[in-house]
């Protein structure tokens, strides 16, 4: 009897003990980075780019890469809004979501969520050379469509699966074709969730390194065209922090200061923005 | 109104039965009530009315029903017309995530109407008719989805009254709400019934007896007895029926 | 255009999309395959996969170490992660207050959205540092850029998302069961220990292994702490070189080097194969224990 107490105790503390390690460790990372990386957050960081000599430790900022970071961002979670919702709709019942087609589209997307960044970086290597494209802006975006369509549409499909079919049959009910239930029904229920989906997205495309690589290359410049290189953020810090200069490195904790805030930011404005559409959603 | 006419309609759920040859003419103008115990296809008969059985997976139809005289289950009816005839009110109310005036514009909008003018017209011409207008016209634009149970199921009936439908087919439209609204709903389609067919399922038999002119009962997925509901109710013929207003089965 | 047609077109649409959907998945297989073929022609699959020999300007490809690395770094996040993540999970599910389960869950999203890059800065300052002193107290030498730094960095990094999977697996497991324990007299760590984890267990494991394919993949945190030598590590304290950062950094020599380019595409490929194994085998598990649920 009191064996089974003693138990019970330990293990209470182990969870309670293993908490807070977590809760520790994960809020030490945003942590330490902020503190290291504000010192170095001056305002030319965020309004330059890089001048001669940025990297051995002259002056500049990281503006190169705060653009190129939102242009491939953003142009990669639109292309793939575009693809991702066809594709959820799709799977609904009432157009091919029983379908084989279907079950096969089901098993891609699980298969294309777990494939790693650098292998889609790779794989658009691969199309560039073969298509004769060097490294650019498309190129990136087109690599970080392709890490953001499977997070994307599958958040999105669990959110468009558990609008009440009793909902669209209301819908069809007095009449409505598919499109319009989806458009005018499905759509601003399922809002919330599909705005979550894209910040789940657009947080994944416009921190990862590995995808825009060997894509979108680098530049000092900022982003001019779809067809020459840029820079991004995530890069930037890497470029940075393996410099020798302790001044250099100093402002990779900025920079990654600097990408830490967009995306606390963004996910705080996309959660305000999901919450106020909640306002349809049946309880 | 639509003279509704059932011959001979079969349906069955990947393979089970569920109804079973199923003949009967439902009168122009009255409420009909579809009575019987749980699971004997009283929904499965209402939804084959307005072709909502077809959002059903595994649903195999035989048959043919005929509301003015056009077999809506021919694969060639033009459903949207179809639906546009028939309105439809299920067991527990589904505002659409709109606000309320947007909820009773939804049917005419889709159908083609865009004249601000008239669809004000409706929509206050509907909540009227639901008795709803006097408590939301002073926030017609907020959503739809803060009514209280009772009232979302009166604008239900709006939204569906909005497209101007011959036949209201009603799946236990009350059985979700309290007593209080479930009267003023049963009160409204009382009112609504020389202008339209009603046709109600419902398992509360004091209800059918409070508002059926007309009866329907179906037991284990045959038509067991149909007729006036004062014939049903006082002498029914079949012993199941007897059985079943009894209340020896549920 | 009637509201028929355009609905059809609106049906057709979607129809293409899902096609083009599969078109991708198949198109990453077969192109990393098409552009393999020409380190595979040259030397069979086991070699390549089991010689501890990298030397590319002598056209040798032997991807062992770099595999070894990336097992021993994944390894050991899992190592840790697993019996952190689940008493973490059992905490928030079972025991805490529905005000620190409120809390949890969007800080855990919020966290799981973390740049891998901040991460591997984090562990460029502070755990990098910490392990050349330990391995100091423990008498060898060690600059610090490891295994263990890799590890430590990666556990943390898959700590947000594996303690979501877990925990949402044991939420769905009915409260009749708990009921039903707890109603026996058992205490609450005993209807976890016997109850819970055994009826959640294949969700479990699926987490585990979802957790296992994000660190087995994950490049840029690990490689700003791993150290990037092309040898077999020996010891925690050794670096390594996993595959996707060997990947990542010689992407810039891959075309002048013969092969190096395909070389380095095989090596996407093998990675390709491992995630996607783990993967379907983890969301099938986790489908199909949804379905028993509902």
């Amino acid at each position: 009897m009191r064996a089974r107490r003693i138990e019970e105790a330990v293990f209470k503390m182990l969870m309670v003990l293993a908490t807070l390690l977590v809760a520790a460790s994960l809020l030490a990372v945003l942590a330490i980075v902020l503190i290291k990386g504000l010192p170095a957050l001056t305002l030319d960081m965020v309004t330059k780019t890089p001048k001669g000599g940025y990297y051995l430790g002259k002056e500049g900022g990281v503006l190169n890469a705060i653009a190129g970071s939102l242009c491939l961002g953003i142009g990669a979670t639109v292309a793939a809004l575009l693809l991702s919702l066809p594709i959820v709709f799709y799977l609904q019942d009432e157009y091919g979501g029983r379908s084989r087609l279907a079950g096969m589209v089901r098993l891609s997307l699980d298969v294309l969520w777990g494939i790693p960044s650098i292998v889609y970086g790779a794989f658009g290597f691969a199309i560039m050379l073969y298509f004769g494209l060097r490294a650019s802006l498309l190129g990136g975006i087109i690599a970080l469509c392709l890490v953001e369509l499977p997070i994307m549409a599958r958040a999105m499909h669990e959110v468009v699966r558990m609008v009440p079919a009793e909902l669209k049959e209301a819908s069809y009910a007095l009449g409505a074709t598919r499109l319009e239930t989806g458009r005018q029904v499905v759509w601003r229920y399922a809002l919330p969730g599909v705005i979550t989906a894209i910040l789940l997205a657009f947080g994944r495309g416009i921190g990862d390194a590995a995808a825009v690589l060997f894509t979108a290359g680098y530049t000092d410049y900022l982003p001019s065209s779809l067809t020459e290189p840029a820079a991004s953020l995530p890069l930037a810090v890497f470029f940075q922090i393996g410099t020798p200069f302790p001044q250099v490195q100093q402002r990779a904790y900025a920079s990654g200061a600097i990408l830490l805030a967009i995306v606390l930011l963004l996910s705080a404005i996309f959660r305000l923005l999901a919450r106020r559409s909640e306002v349809h959603v049946l309880r | 109104m639509s003279h509704i006419s059932i011959r001979e309609l079969n349906v069955s759920y990947d393979g089970h039965p569920a109804l079973k040859d199923i003949s009967v003419d439902i009168p122009d103008g009255q409420i009909t009530a579809i009575i019987g115990p749980s699971g004997c296809g009283k929904t499965t008969l209402l939804r084959c009315c307005n072709r909502l059985i077809d959002l059903t997976d595994g649903a195999q139809v035989n048959g043919s029903v005929l509301i003015d005289g056009v077999n809506i289950l021919d694969p060639s009816v033009d459903i949207i017309t179809l639906r546009k005839k028939t309105g439809y009110l299920a067991q527990r109310p589904y505002p659409l995530p709109m606000s309320i005036y947007d909820n009773v514009a939804y049917g005419p909008r889709i159908h083609g109407l865009k004249d601000r003018r008239r669809l004000d017209q409706i929509v206050e011409h509907c909540l009227r008719a639901t008795s709803l207008w006097s408590e939301v016209k002073d926030r017609l634009k907020s959503p739809a989805a803060k009514l209280s149970v009772g009232q979302q199921q009166r604008l239900c009936l709006a939204r569906a009254l909005a497209v101007e439908p011959e036949v209201l087919l009603g799946d236990e439209p009350t059985s979700a709400l309290d007593p209080i609204s479930a009267q003023q709903v049963e009160k409204r389609l009382v009112e609504l019934k020389g202008a339209y067919t009603i046709v109600l399922v419902t398992h509360i038999l004091r209800q059918a007896k409070r508002l059926a002119d007309y009866v329907i009962f179906l037991y284990m997925g045959e038509l067991v007895e149909h007729g006036p509901a004062a014939e049903v109710f006082q002498n029914p013929r079949d012993t199941r029926t007897k059985a079943y207003l009894g209340g020896e089965v549920s | 255009m009637s509201r028929e047609a355009k609905d059809r077109l609106a049906a057709g649409v979607t129809a293409i999309a899902a096609i083009l959907c599969l078109v991708l998945a198949f198109g990453i297989a077969i192109a990393l395959l098409v552009k393999s073929r020409p380190i595979l022609a040259t030397s069979s699959v086991s070699r390549l996969l089991l010689s501890s020999s990298w030397h590319p300007m002598k056209r040798e490809f032997g991807l062992y170490p770099f595999i070894v690395g990336t097992l021993w770094v994944s390894g050991l996040a899992m190592a840790i992660a697993v019996p952190i993540c689940l008493l973490t999970a059992v905490y928030i599910s079972e025991y805490s207050h529905r005000r620190v389960r409120a809390i949890a869950k969007p800080l855990l999203d919020l966290l799981a959205g973390i740049p891998p890059v901040v991460f591997g800065l984090w562990g460029v300052l502070a755990i990098v540092p910490l392990v050349a002193a330990l391995a100091d107290r423990a008498g060898s030498f060690s600059s610090g850029y490891s295994v263990l730094a890799g590890g430590i960095v990666l556990a943390i990094m898959i700590f947000p998302i594996v303690i979501s999977v877990t925990e949402e697996v044991l939420r769905k497991v009915p409260l009749d069961a708990r009921a039903a324990s707890l109603a026996l007299g058992a205490t609450r760590w005993q209807t976890t220990k016997h109850v819970l984890l055994r009826a959640a267990l294949p969700g479990v494991f699926a987490a585990m292994v979802l957790g296992f394919s994000r660190a087995f993949g994950e490049t840029m945190a690990v490689l700003m702490v791993v150290g990037n030598v092309p040898a077999i590590p020996r010891s925690l304290f050794d670096p390594a070189y996993p595959l996707p950062a060997l990947i990542a950094n010689n992407y810039g020599e891959m075309m002048s080097i013969p092969l190096y380019d395909s070389a380095l595409m095989f090596a996407a490929l093998v990675l390709l194969a491992v995630v996607l194994v783990f993967n379907v085998l983890a969301t099938l598990v986790l489908r199909g224990l949804e379905r028993r649920i509902a």
